[in-house]
């Protein structure tokens, strides 16, 4: 018997581990006393594998048959691989074992498609309301909605999770039609606009009644797969963009596509996960969601591609020289926070701590500004050092030299041979 | 030209910080009784702990400082820092004369050490409520020995009471040697003479151990392993989020996993 639940769960681990999202932030659940568990709103993570990533929670799929055949995806249909399926009591248990250790903060439960979206769904809403009712489980709960399930199923998902989430996987339709024909983008989109009013309607009636029913506190959010399909940096932004202001999404998560399935010729031929894109993808993310960047700020119509050099806020600040040097000691927030270099954080520090005195460099340093990168961009109480009239070229090249580390890997997406190129006649079409 | 000694309780400094302002002195150091004084021909005051005198400090302290901050000076003082005393002193100087939203002047260096003092305090409770982890006793008592850089224990409690309300938990600190024990109503501060674990890395004896226990910790690292994709692989971001000294007590961590 145990030896059984070891092999299932070896199967179901290894194939659930394509998921990114891993946050248990966002929920404040409290343990009402006589249940175990609680959220903790910044979210805990309790080990980190070995490529970095954390594990906050227990991610694991129900079941990794499947009745889709999409050809990024290594559960399809069509792959030779074990499979195995685990009963919601299994799950429950195996929840409930880890949290007591203190090993996890919560589950997160995917599942490839057995029968029908709604006998899928229906599962794994059993196994949240079997955490909650039977085992008076407090800690955070993440399902993902299988698209095409019932409205009515979702609902009652929200009721149990913290968080809820429908996966995109492909950016634009027509690539995701070539590489799931079986899927659609209305089945993706509607749940998505459902969970996003459901938690606006009860948020409202918690401004008013206190004890009325939570949906899926901690949000919603999805996962795009960069560089399966050959959608430009811009577009993927721009869709994220579109997703936070629409649809209320907490997060939108990147995946480097890893050939998981190189046989189908539907997919790029690539030997490494680009992993320096998605991080730079990451970036523009925190740009729109921290920063008050807006999408179109950070790459424009004739560079759709973000620089895999250096981060797009240096890159946007290399485009907008005209812009700085910022006096620290008078600018506004929205313009300190601009500057490469600075944080949040020592942004917020930076506008209290002027208050009381005028700031220089040593204040800077200890607030923990790189000063690496910032002193091309900032004047402050001493004289102002000339980089200003530099050429953005020259001033790159000198960033790159001086943030160079000597663990950069060598870049992972194919270097172009004619970066600057630029065609003496227009091209014919 | 005097310097201070007071017994290396939080209660102790603030004591030494009221002594201070009743004799109108100001001292040139205020350190710790055991420890090797640092200055030659120096008079030495040395200051008795007055609960009495440190809750009126500590209640100005609380009326002056912002909601957030409230526990700054204590978390500062948790380092261990050498020095800290006088950046504390020098603080609450500043504090009693009046000066608004001290806490807020990261240009002054007493003000910036002091909050990155207590940063590094409240990052060291946060990886105790990382890393922890709970080995079930037979008596059904889930047991974890740690041993934290900073004297953390009190500041997560709460947390952990909170969270594991219907188990009875021992969280305990390896290095100085006392824990913290739940039994479902009310945690108590506990001091273990006969030790039924490895002082090294808080492994239980494995005939206290729950028969459940040996399943788990080979489930969890059999998900570990799993959950990891290869082609990814960074040891040095591992690292960096896990530091190396935690991983004696994680059992996706030793040698057999």
């Amino acid at each position: 018997m145990d030896e059984k639940i070891q092999k299932k769960l070896a199967i179901l681990s290894d194939a659930a581990k394509y998921d990114v999202s891993c946050a248990s932030s966002g929920s404040t659940r409290k343990n009402t006393g006589n249940g175990i568990g609680n959220g903790v709103a910044a979210g805990i993570c309790h080990s980190f594998t070995d490529d970095g990533r954390c594990i906050s929670l227990f991610k694991i799929l129900m079941t990794n048959h499947c009745m889709y055949d999409c050809a990024y995806c290594v559960n399809r249909r069509t792959n030779d691989r074990p499979r195995a399926t685990l009963s919601p009591q299994e799950i429950v248990d195996l929840t409930i074992g880890f949290y007591r250790r203190n090993y996890i903060e919560g589950l997160f439960l995917s599942s490839g498609v057995i029968k029908n979206p709604d006998f899928t769904m229906e599962r794994m809403v059993l196994t949240a309301k079997k955490l909650r009712a039977e085992e008076n489980f407090y800690g955070y709960i993440h399902l993902k909605a299988i698209p095409g399930a019932s409205p009515e199923l979702i609902e009652e998902a929200g009721i149990w999770a913290d968080r809820l989430s429908v996966n995109m996987e492909i950016p634009t339709e027509p690539n995701l039609k070539k590489l799931a024909p079986e899927k659609n983008y209305p089945d993706i989109i509607s749940p998505m606009t459902q969970i996003r009013n459901s938690i606006l309607i009860s948020k409202e009636e918690r401004r008013k009644f206190r004890s009325a029913k939570q949906f899926a506190p901690a949000g919603q959010s999805t996962q795009l797969i960069v560089g399966a399909t050959p959608e430009t940096d811009r577009e993927i932004i721009l869709l994220s963009s579109g997703l936070y202001q629409n649809q209320n999404l907490k997060r939108v998560y990147f995946s480097g596509y890893l050939p998981v399935n190189d046989y189908d010729k539907r997919l790029p031929a690539i030997s490494r996960p680009p992993l320096v894109r998605e991080n730079r993808l990451y970036q523009s993310d925190w740009l729109m969601r921290f920063y008050h960047f807006k999408a179109e700020e950070i790459l424009t119509e004739d560079h759709p591609f973000l620089d895999l050099d250096v981060d797009p806020k240096l890159g946007y600040a290399l485009r907008n020289m005209h812009l700085f040097p910022v006096d620290i000691n008078k600018a506004d927030y929205e313009m300190i926070l601009r500057v490469p270099g600075i944080g949040v954080l020592s942004a917020q520090k930076i506008i209290m701590a002027r208050r009381h005195r005028r700031l220089t460099t040593l204040t800077l340093k200890e607030l923990g500004v790189v000063l690496k990168r910032a002193r091309y961009f900032i004047t402050c109480n001493e004289l102002a050092a000339k980089f200003s009239d530099w050429d953005p070229v020259r001033l790159k090249r000198q960033l790159v030299i001086n943030t160079h580390s000597k663990y950069r890997k060598s870049p992972d997406t194919q270097l172009e041979l004619f970066a600057d190129f630029k065609p003496v006649l227009p091209t014919l079409h | 030209m005097k310097i201070y000694t007071y017994d290396n309780s939080f209660e102790g400094l603030l004591t030494a910080v009221f002594e201070c302002y009743r004799r109108k002195d100001f001292p040139v150091d205020i350190c710790a009784r055991n420890v090797q004084s640092r200055h030659l021909f120096l008079e030495n005051v040395d200051i008795q702990t007055d609960p009495q005198k440190a809750e009126r400090v500590w209640n100005g302290v609380q009326a002056k400082m912002s909601d957030a901050n409230k526990q700054l000076l204590f978390y500062a003082f948790l380092s261990e820092e050498q020095g800290i005393e006088m950046k504390i002193y020098r603080f609450l100087r500043r504090l009693f004369s009046g000066y608004m939203n001290l806490e807020t002047d990261y240009g002054d260096l007493d003000v910036m050490a002091l909050t990155q003092s207590s940063q590094k305090v409240k990052k060291e409770a946060m990886r105790i409520m990382q890393f922890v982890r709970f080995q079930r006793a037979k008596d059904g008592m889930f047991f974890c020995g740690i041993e934290p850089k900073f004297d953390v224990l009190p500041l997560v409690v709460t947390h952990y009471q909170k969270r594991f309300a219907d188990q009875r938990w021992l969280i305990y600190d390896l290095q100085r040697n006392y824990g913290v024990y739940y039994d479902k109503n009310k945690v108590e501060e506990v001091e273990i003479s006969k030790k039924q674990f490895n002082a090294f890395n808080g492994q239980v004896k494995q005939a206290l151990l729950d028969e459940g226990e040996d399943f788990y910790q080979k489930l969890w690292c059999s998900y570990f392993k799993h959950i990891n994709i290869e082609e990814r692989k960074n040891l040095r971001l591992q690292l960096q989020h896990m530091p190396r000294r935690f991983w004696k007590y994680l059992p996706e961590k030793q040698a057999g996993a």
